[in-house]
């Protein structure tokens, strides 16, 4: 009987390169620059590390395909790495596969690595993609923008909203995550701005404007993991933070395929609400609103945040708009979101998401995130998507006190 | 040739039906003329009404399927047995055109098909053929036209985009064959080199004295004759005429009344080029009155002339509505090629086409072909292996099925800046299908600010994307909504 993996696993150190249009450094510079951070902070050397996982989503953008570009970039002693992904998930993956393996007993000390290196493509945005010989052909040109779009549309219609007042509560969803990034000295975007900012940017996809998007940026970001014997015997005066839970959910083509009556209504991410159900239940969550302390969800435009928000229980059905309002989910809300500044404003570094948002967990439980320290946070929750509403992964991990 | 009474019309070889289509577009003339009139002031005079002009999307092939989809549907139950597709401006010079055209309106594969051009008369002389040659099996007679005119040229104000198409074979006919004549003859009163995108024309009063006058003249005397029927008796003639009044001439030469002169649509549409005679003799079959003679010209490298007799059958099908004004001059040059925008580097994208993939997905492509499962009924797109309804998952229970006539609504929808499209925003959505299936697809010829959650839709056949470097296009079907006007 599986037992799964809560509180078998412990965080040893985490690093975070700057984010941001890194045009001083390649994706090699980026992970030294986290791993350093993450082995200071552990106490570990890149000798002592006995696998390594590593999670980039577009290789083509100068890493290439295998994992050889991490033992390179760290000098690792020959041992095994292994290259992971899964769209904009892939941070995430990579933490999985290393935290597993350390659940296996297969090793003590790993490293779960995610980069990314966008700003080489000479345009704003994304990089241009073929989805595949057969899928082009009939799948749309479309961008992520355009793609996350479509649930503001169907939100309304499905709650009855005035797109207005959804458009509102998404403007005070950006001008709280850039607030939050205004506090923080490694995030992309650190400019603060209002409501009205917001609402007088240029469209890029109806409704979302400029202010709806995440920034598009490099980074990296990584995790030392061990057991929590090895975690206490190293750092006898550091509390204990071990992962209580790691689940993945994948559309399997329902949400765009599927229009009967138990049909997707594309208001929401349905795997969110998956993935999110299982880590309540491996974590021991029966309350997500009070016991999650934070959240750290993939909000790569503001209405995909208002969505998660439903989607992981953090808001009843259709009030996520008045939640938002009330600031619920400002720093000194009763559930922080993005207290770094999201994806929209930290930035997003493909592969290296997932882990950023574990990375300000741990400083959060640690006390050590600065001017945007919370006052109490025994547990977090990350929420990391890849791919589109329809058709995507999502990864949930709620990470904790030893105990908590 | 007999001819034939209208008692024995009904279950005869004859004109089944006949069809027009005009893109959506519609240039308003006097928005060339604004740009041109620094340089070209006399185009003053042809600056009345709009011209169609093709979306970035449509071609000469999706023109004709349009033809060919609307023809089919007024003929429930026509299975044509030979596709004959007609232009001047073919996109493929070597790939069937009728071949993708026939796929895409659901003819079977043992049909016969060709591709025929070179000359404004290429659809009349098929018309003809298939007229005086009955043979097993419904004949579908596509013709389009895209003809990209010289800016500030006469052909720039007088040319439309188009299509039109007719179906002759055994049934409820329409117009029955009375007579036919043809005439050759290397009169280029214009021309157009293989691989040349403009035309080059001569003196316009040689064409009209020694072409017209003399060459269409005579050809139409002699299908006149033929008949044994007086030119008094034409009740329409229908011949198209890129110059102003010609047909008004030949009408007094031949001694045809001047009320029997069809109008030529040139406020409306424009010159369709190839397409034009069949266009206009679709206008003119539901104008005419059973019994009513029709002759029908057209002229290029030689004339070819028909007279038909029109029955008592009505005319099935519709009409094009009125189309969307549009005023950008620049948009026009831009769709037709002529001008090269700054697009930025998302459209450098490569669209190159694995032609491998194209061929086992034809059915999804041509037919738009999703999965109907065997087990409970699902229908899916795209057709796979499991069936999607979580209630089922019946593996290999898939039968094909095409969803490119039924009716379906907008789930959610985007109009998108980022996304490069010849015509931004780039519009897309989930579309929810009447009786099953769910497609996230492109939206074609819709307004910003139009598309809105249960949008009633219909399907078109468009061009998805242009391989500027190898020279190829490929096609796929895109959600319009339906609209009662156009």
């Amino acid at each position: 009987m599986a037992s799964g993996i809560r509180d078998k696993v412990a965080i040893l150190g985490m690093g975070c390169s700057r984010f941001g249009e890194r045009w001083d450094t390649d994706a090699d510079g980026l992970m030294l620059e986290a791993f350093s951070e993450a082995a200071a902070d552990a106490g570990v050397q890149a000798s002592q590390l006995q696998a390594a996982w590593l999670g980039v989503c577009l290789e083509e953008n100068n890493i290439g395909k295998t994992a050889g570009p991490l033992a390179n970039a760290l000098r690792l002693p020959r041992i095994a790495a292994t290259r992971v992904e899964n769209a904009c998930a892939t941070g995430t993956e990579a933490l999985r596969g290393a935290a597993y393996a350390v659940a296996a007993g297969a090793y003590d000390i790993v490293l779960a690595m995610g980069v990314e290196k966008l700003k080489d493509t000479g345009y704003g945005g994304l990089p241009v993609r073929t989805r595949g010989v057969a899928n082009d052909l009939w799948l749309p040109n479309s961008t992520a923008p355009g793609a996350f779009a479509q649930l503001a549309s169907a939100y309304a219609a499905r709650h009855r909203v005035d797109t207005k007042d959804l458009k509102r509560a998404m403007a005070r969803i950006s001008v709280k995550s850039h607030a939050n990034a205004a506090l923080n000295p490694k995030a992309h975007l650190r400019n603060t701005i209002t409501e009205e900012d917001v609402l007088k940017a240029a469209t890029i996809a109806a409704p979302l404007g400029l202010y709806d998007c995440c920034g598009v940026s490099d980074g990296a970001a990584c995790a030392i993991l061990t057991t929590p014997e090895i975690a206490r015997a190293m750092h006898p005066d550091r509390e204990v933070v071990t992962i209580k839970a790691l689940e993945v959910s994948v559309s399997n083509g329902e949400e765009q395929s599927f229009s009967g009556p138990t049909a997707w209504d594309g208001a929401g991410i349905r795997t969110a609400r998956e993935a999110g159900a299982r880590a309540y239940a491996a974590a021991g969550v029966t309350e997500p609103r009070r016991q999650i302390h934070m959240a750290e969800v993939h909000d790569c435009f503001s209405i995909t945040e208002a969505v998660l928000m439903e989607d992981l229980g953090f808001a009843a059905e259709g009030r996520v708009i008045h939640e938002v309002l009330e600031g619920t989910f400002d720093r000194g809300g009763a559930l922080p979101v993005q207290p770094d500044g999201g994806l929209k404003c930290f930035g997003h570094p493909i592969g290296a998401s997932g882990l950023r948002m574990v990375y300000e967990i741990w400083l959060q439980l640690h006390g050590r995130a600065g001017a945007r320290q919370l006052a109490h946070v025994d547990r977090g929750l990350t929420h990391n998507l890849g791919g589109h509403p329809h058709q995507n992964v999502c990864a949930v991990s709620i990470v904790g006190r030893l105990g908590a | 040739m007999t001819t034939l009474s209208d008692r024995d019309a009904a279950r005869t070889h004859g004109v089944l039906a006949t069809t027009r289509y005009l893109p959506r577009l519609r240039l308003e003339r006097s928005a060339v003329l604004a740009q041109h009139q620094w340089m070209a002031p006399g185009l003053r005079g042809l600056a009345k009404g709009r011209r169609s002009i093709a979306a970035w999307d449509e071609d000469v092939v999706t023109m004709a399927v349009e033809a060919g989809r609307q023809l089919v549907r007024a003929l429930p139950g026509c299975s044509p047995a030979a596709v004959t597709l007609a232009s001047t401006s073919l996109p493929f010079a070597d790939r069937q055109n009728a071949a993708i055209a026939a796929a895409a309106v659901g003819v079977p594969a043992d049909a016969a098909t060709r591709d025929v051009g070179s000359s404004a008369r290429a659809a009349l002389g098929e018309l003809i053929a298939a007229l005086r040659q009955p043979a097993a099996g419904a004949h579908l007679l596509l013709v389009a036209e895209r003809r990209v005119a010289r800016p500030a040229s006469t052909q720039e104000m007088i040319f439309g985009d188009g299509a039109a198409g007719a179906v002759v074979g055994q049934g409820d006919a329409l117009a029955t064959h009375v007579a036919s004549a043809t005439s050759h003859a290397d009169f280029v009163d214009h021309f157009r080199e293989a691989g040349h995108l403009h035309d080059y024309g001569w003196e316009e009063r040689w064409v009209r004295d020694e072409g017209y006058l003399k060459l269409a003249t005579a050809a139409l005397a002699r299908c006149l004759a033929e008949g044994g029927v007086a030119a008094a008796d034409i009740a329409h003639f229908v011949m198209p005429a890129p110059l102003p009044r010609v047909n008004e001439a030949v009408a007094r030469k031949l001694g045809v009344p001047p009320s029997a002169v069809a109008g030529t649509a040139h406020e409306d549409g424009g010159d369709l080029g190839s397409a034009q005679s069949l266009a206009m003799l679709d206008s003119t079959l539901r104008a005419a009155a059973p019994g009513a003679l029709i002759l029908v010209g057209a002229f290029g490298s030689g004339c070819d002339a028909l007279l038909l007799r029109r029955t008592g059958v009505p005319c099935p099908g519709g009409v094009p509505g009125a189309g969307k004004a549009e005023t950008s001059y620049m948009k026009y040059l831009s769709f037709s090629g002529q001008i090269d925008l700054e697009w930025g580097m998302r459209a450098e994208m490569d669209n190159k086409t694995a032609l491998t993939a194209a061929w086992r997905e034809h059915g999804r492509m041509a037919r738009f072909e999703g999965g109907r499962c065997g087990a409970c009924g699902t229908v899916q797109f795209p057709k796979t292996g499991v069936c999607v309804n979580p209630g089922c998952r019946a593996a290999g229970t898939q039968q094909a099925v095409s969803l490119a006539d039924m009716p379906a609504r907008v789930l959610s929808h985007t109009s998108d800046f980022l996304a490069y499209t010849p015509h931004p925003p780039f519009q897309f959505g989930h579309v929810d299908f009447e009786g099953g299936g769910r497609v996230l697809m492109e939206f074609a010829d819709t307004d910003v600010g139009e598309l809105q959650v249960g949008l009633p839709l219909r399907m078109v056949y468009r061009v998805k994307e242009y391989d500027r470097h190898r020279g190829f296009r490929r096609y796929f079907w895109k959600a319009t909504p339906v609209r009662g006007n156009d």
